[in-house]
């Protein structure tokens, strides 16, 4: 497998990520009341994950050839 | 302080500042140091995807369903994630055919078809409207509002929508004028506007900083950091429902998944993202750093939307403030005039990036996919015949930009009044989806076609306008109301909003839904059931397998017919102008080897792909195959010879890879080839050596035995004493013959491997004691004295016992042959150490040459002169005698000083290490 190939896999499973992270049911579970650092929750959550995803995006376009 | 005229005044001064950036940019473009070739500027510009919507409008949609607008954000970076498969695809697929916008995509990925590029053409235009009002909604507004300063009076409490309305007027004009100015200043092959991407990337820094400021104002100077505003929101009821607001909303969760799925297709098929992200860009390899680089910029601009929009419904909570304004109204009721203005200003960059970029996309659109075909087709205008046509077609881009923002103006006049920004945006990402099934099918399917893609869009589109389009007109005044609250004729199941009885969603996931229904089924349904032409069945190739097909000669394989160098140049030169054409051709002539205009071109199918290539670049894939096939008369491929040349095509690559493999192995083979060969060769040398020397050996014996034989035969009365001498000497040299025979013969087997070897295990002292005893009489007939030092106790060794007396008989018969004449002398020594047994056989001799030393364990080497001395011995004795002790696991060598003797020297393994060793080390206590 190429390492263009690669990568590509690599992609295509952190947009699956992504779709889990910023979908029912997993959304439903911090679409709580109480706060985290101040912050709601749910507002919370959505931001770091997001955080989260973009730094492993990063990583991998960046690692390797 | 804040001056209508300042307020103008200092918007100019920022206008101006894009210009001179732009102008800046493209200098030094033509300077060949273009600016925008680094993968910052490409990430800055593909922020143009924030718009006066996200500027002004983020915080009024989470004023009213807290994160109710951050799917817009994060189905992009979802896409994003799958850019490194899709875009690179399209971006590669986008430079060998030089697609030069969104519709000029989809026309060429279905057979260069003039219709379907305009379908997508009247779509697009017709879909950004509402989003290029918004924009003009937004400029005027903000603008309106801070003039008010430092009162805070919105346009909807005071009868001002005339005044506001000519106000938006303006900025269309003056926004229109600056993109002609940017956007259509040359015609370029290549459709690059290299200074329109560097003042967008510099208008994405402005609307971010001044979001930044204003976020940080708000959170951090107003209130005391994020937890400080949200503990304050919490602490109203109403605002506590907006912190879980996806339960609460009906279809909450599918309104959320929707949205997300919307813009993911927006971030790829708004006409403004394809032209920054794939006309615009310059280098694939740029998309490596915006993958992330982006998606940090969206996520940048939404860290501060929450605390704007839970401060501003804090400060103004009985409502009276539209919630699409908190942006501009917050820093002027706590006032600060500067950030305000700078706010204005901002919301001024993501207005004008946008609708800078999106006009020049779609003015693209208009003239080479609608206009372009029609004028071309009207045989009446003879355009054919026109000799330069970059006057008209920079014409027609610069009508469809002034018609396009009008009509944004027209439509923010009749609907933009009715709806918050958000629901504007909306209805615009909704009309782009369309293009997905048949962009997205078109380059990893290659089934679907043209009449697919064709029905495809137009149900998709019909959904979108009978469900989005039409409610925003009727809720204006301007179509019956009654369309939507009791359906066309009455007819309560075709209800714009709830069609076909759906309801409980949203309006945009209602139609979303219907829309991708009838699109996707029509799209699969009708590209299964009708088949495609030759043409179609071509491009479909060239699209999806556009990595396997190299470079942009990839067209020119299905092209058959006759053309005319001249009629190509004219052609190209119509277009592009003479300069262009003639250094395109200048190109294509040095790629070959060829000159340029010296008429060494032949006009084959290399070349009349180049030009309608070439022609693509600036007119479009579906008129650049009309003007193509003007001139050249072309034969029409069925659609069995394109398959015919696909298949071979795809078989070249397998045998091409087939065979790479073959010459790896070749290679390899031939190197083991060449190796042997040299082995052979060298062999072949030592055997030619060898059958001189064995030859010569022979001769010297056999002349001897000749002259005796003749001397006896021709005089009979040779005397007795005489004759007994020489049959001496002839029966001396028979044996030396039969000796030298028998240790060829020896030798060859030995070395063939051959030779029997019996082995057991043999005491050495036994050995030596035979080989001693069997040359006692030799001994006394020299007079030699033999000295054996023999110790009591030694291990055996394992070998042949013939063969080791054999190598005792040799060594032994040299000594004598060599050792002093007068006074002989012999000394034999047996000694074992370290596993290992040792025999040295010393004689006082006149020693060896040390450069003889090395020599004498060779084939037929002899020591001395063999043209003066006569021979004393066959010269393969000490060779057969160091094959056999290394066959045994030892090792022979020599040490001699010249005029103190040689001392011969052997060890062998004792029996119990005999066999590991014999694979390994040389002996203890030999030299080295």
């Amino acid at each position: 497998m190429s390492d263009f190939e690669k990568k590509g896999q690599r992609f295509i499973a952190l947009c699956m990520l992504g779709i889990l992270m910023f979908n029912y049911p997993i959304l439903a579970l911090f679409n709580v009341s109480g706060t985290l650092f101040g912050v709601p929750v749910l507002y919370a959550y959505i931001f770091i994950a997001w955080a989260a995803l973009i730094a492993v995006m990063a990583y991998v376009t960046e690692s390797g050839g | 302080m804040l001056h209508g005229t300042a307020i103008i005044l200092v918007s100019f001064a920022y206008l101006g500042l894009l210009f001179a950036i732009a102008y800046y940019a493209d200098g030094r473009a033509d300077a060949g140091r273009p600016v925008i070739a680094s993968p910052y500027i490409y990430s800055l510009s593909l922020a143009v995807y924030a718009t006066a919507w996200t500027f002004y409008g983020s915080v009024g949609r989470a004023a009213s369903d807290g994160v109710g607008f951050l799917p817009i954000y994060i189905g992009p970076t979802l896409m994003i994630a799958l850019w490194w498969v899709v875009l690179r695809k399209m971006l590669r697929i986008s430079k060998q055919n030089r697609i030069t916008s969104l519709a000029d995509f989809i026309a060429s990925r279905y057979g260069k078809s003039a219709l379907l590029g305009g379908l997508v053409t009247v779509i697009a235009v017709i879909g950004i409207l509402p989003y290029i009002s918004l924009q003009l909604k937004a400029v005027s507004n903000s603008f309106w509002i801070l003039v008010q300063y430092p009162d805070i009076i919105l346009p909807g409490e005071v009868d001002a929508a005339p005044i506001r309305q000519d106000t938006a007027l303006w900025v269309a004009l003056i926004l229109a004028a600056f993109t002609i100015a940017f956007g259509t200043r040359h015609l370029d092959a290549a459709e690059h506007h290299q200074g329109m991407v560097a003042a967008i990337a510099f208008e994405s820094l402005v609307k971010l900083l001044a979001f930044l400021a204003v976020g940080v104002f708000v959170t951090f100077g107003v209130y005391d950091g994020f937890g400080d505003v949200f503990a304050r929101a919490a602490a109203e009821p109403k605002l506590r429902a907006m912190m879980t607001p996806l339960e609460g909303v009906a279809g909450g969760y599918a309104n959320w998944v929707w949205l997300t799925i919307l813009s993911m297709m927006a971030i790829m098929f708004l006409p403004r993202q394809f032209q920054v992200a794939v006309i615009e860009n310059v280098d694939e390899k740029h998309l490596k750093k915006a993958i992330w680089l982006f998606p940090v910029y969206m996520l940048a601009i939404n860290i501060f939307v929450l605390p704007i929009a839970f401060g501003g419904l804090l400060r103004f909570p009985d409502g009276s403030v539209d919630a699409d304004t908190f942006v501009l109204t917050l820093p002027m009721a706590e006032k600060q005039e500067l950030l305000a203005l700078l706010v204005f200003i901002g919301g001024l960059s993501a207005a004008t990036g946008m609708v800078i970029v999106e006009t020049i996309a779609l003015s693209t659109m208009v003239c080479n996919d609608l206009v372009m075909p029609v004028l071309l087709r009207l045989r009446r205008l003879r355009l054919n015949e026109r000799p330069d046509l970059t006057v008209l077609l920079l014409g027609i881009r610069r009508g469809a930009i002034v018609l396009i923002l009008l009509l944004g103006y027209l439509y923010f006049k009749l609907a933009g009044e009715a709806y918050a920004l958000v629901s504007i945006g909306l209805i615009s990402f909704a009309a782009v989806a369309q293009f997905a099934p048949a962009i997205l099918g078109g380059i990893f399917w290659k089934g679907g076609n043209r009449a697919g893609a064709l029905c495809g869009l137009v149900s998709g589109f019909i959904v979108w306008f009978y469900a989005l389009f039409l409610p925003a007109l009727a809720r204006s005044g301007w179509v019956p109301i009654g369309l939507l609250e009791h359906g066309p004729f009455g007819i309560e199941l075709l209800k714009p909003l709830q069609l076909f009885g759906l309801s409980g969603l949203d309006q945009i996931t209602h139609a979303m839904i219907w829309s991708m229904i009838a699109n996707i089924g029509a799209y699969v349904g009708v590209s299964l059931s009708v088949s495609p032409s030759a043409d179609e069945h071509r491009q479909a190739s060239l699209f999806v397998d556009v990595f396997r097909h190299a470079g942009e000669g990839g067209g020119a394989r299905f092209w058959r017919g006759t053309a005319s160098v001249p009629d190509l140049y004219n052609l190209l030169a119509r277009f592009l102008g003479s300069a262009a054409a003639d250094s395109a051709f200048a190109e294509y002539a040095s790629a070959r080897q060829l000159r340029w205009p010296d008429g060494q071109l032949t006009a084959d199918a290399e070349l009349v792909h180049y030009v309608e290539v070439q022609l693509a670049g600036a007119i479009g894939g579906a008129s650049a195959r009309i003007m193509v096939a003007s001139v050249v008369k072309e034969e029409r491929l069925s659609v069995d010879e394109v398959r015919d040349i696909l298949d071979e095509a795809s078989q070249v690559v397998v045998y091409s890879h087939r065979l790479e493999q073959k010459s790896r192995e070749l290679e390899a083979a031939t190197a083991e080839l060449r190796e042997a060969n040299e082995r052979l060769k060298e062999l072949d040398r030592l055997k030619d050596d060898f059958v001189s020397t064995v030859t010569h050996e022979l001769r010297t014996p056999l002349t001897s035995i000749r002259a005796f034989t003749e001397i006896l035969l021709d005089e009979p009365d040779v005397d007795l004493g005489q004759r007994k001498k020489f049959l001496g000497i002839i029966t001396k040299e028979t044996e030396r013959l039969t000796r030298l025979i028998n240790q060829v013969l020896d030798l060859s087997k030995i070395e063939s491997g051959k030779a029997e070897w019996v082995e057991s295990a043999v005491d050495m002292r036994e050995v030596i004691d035979d080989t001693l005893a069997a040359m006692e009489q030799l001994f006394k007939d020299k007079k030699i004295t033999v000295e054996a030092r023999l110790p009591e106790n030694v291990s055996g060794v394992t070998a042949d016992l013939d063969r080791m007396i054999q190598v005792m008989l040799n060594l032994l018969s040299n000594a004598v042959k060599f050792c002093d004449r007068a006074n002989g002398w012999i000394g034999i020594a047996l000694a074992e150490k370290d596993g290992w047994l040792r025999v040295d056989v010393r004689d006082n001799g006149q020693g060896i040459n040390p450069a003889d030393q090395s020599e004498i364990f060779s084939k037929f080497h002899q020591v001395g002169n063999t043209l003066t001395d006569k021979p004393r011995g066959s010269g393969l004795g000490l060779h057969i005698s160091r094959h056999i002790v290394e066959h045994f696991g030892g090792r022979m060598w020599v040490e001699s000083d010249v005029g103190h003797g040689a001392c011969f020297s052997f060890t062998l393994p004792a029996a119990a290490v005999a066999r590991a060793a014999r694979t390994t080390a040389a002996p203890i206590g030999a030299p080295t």
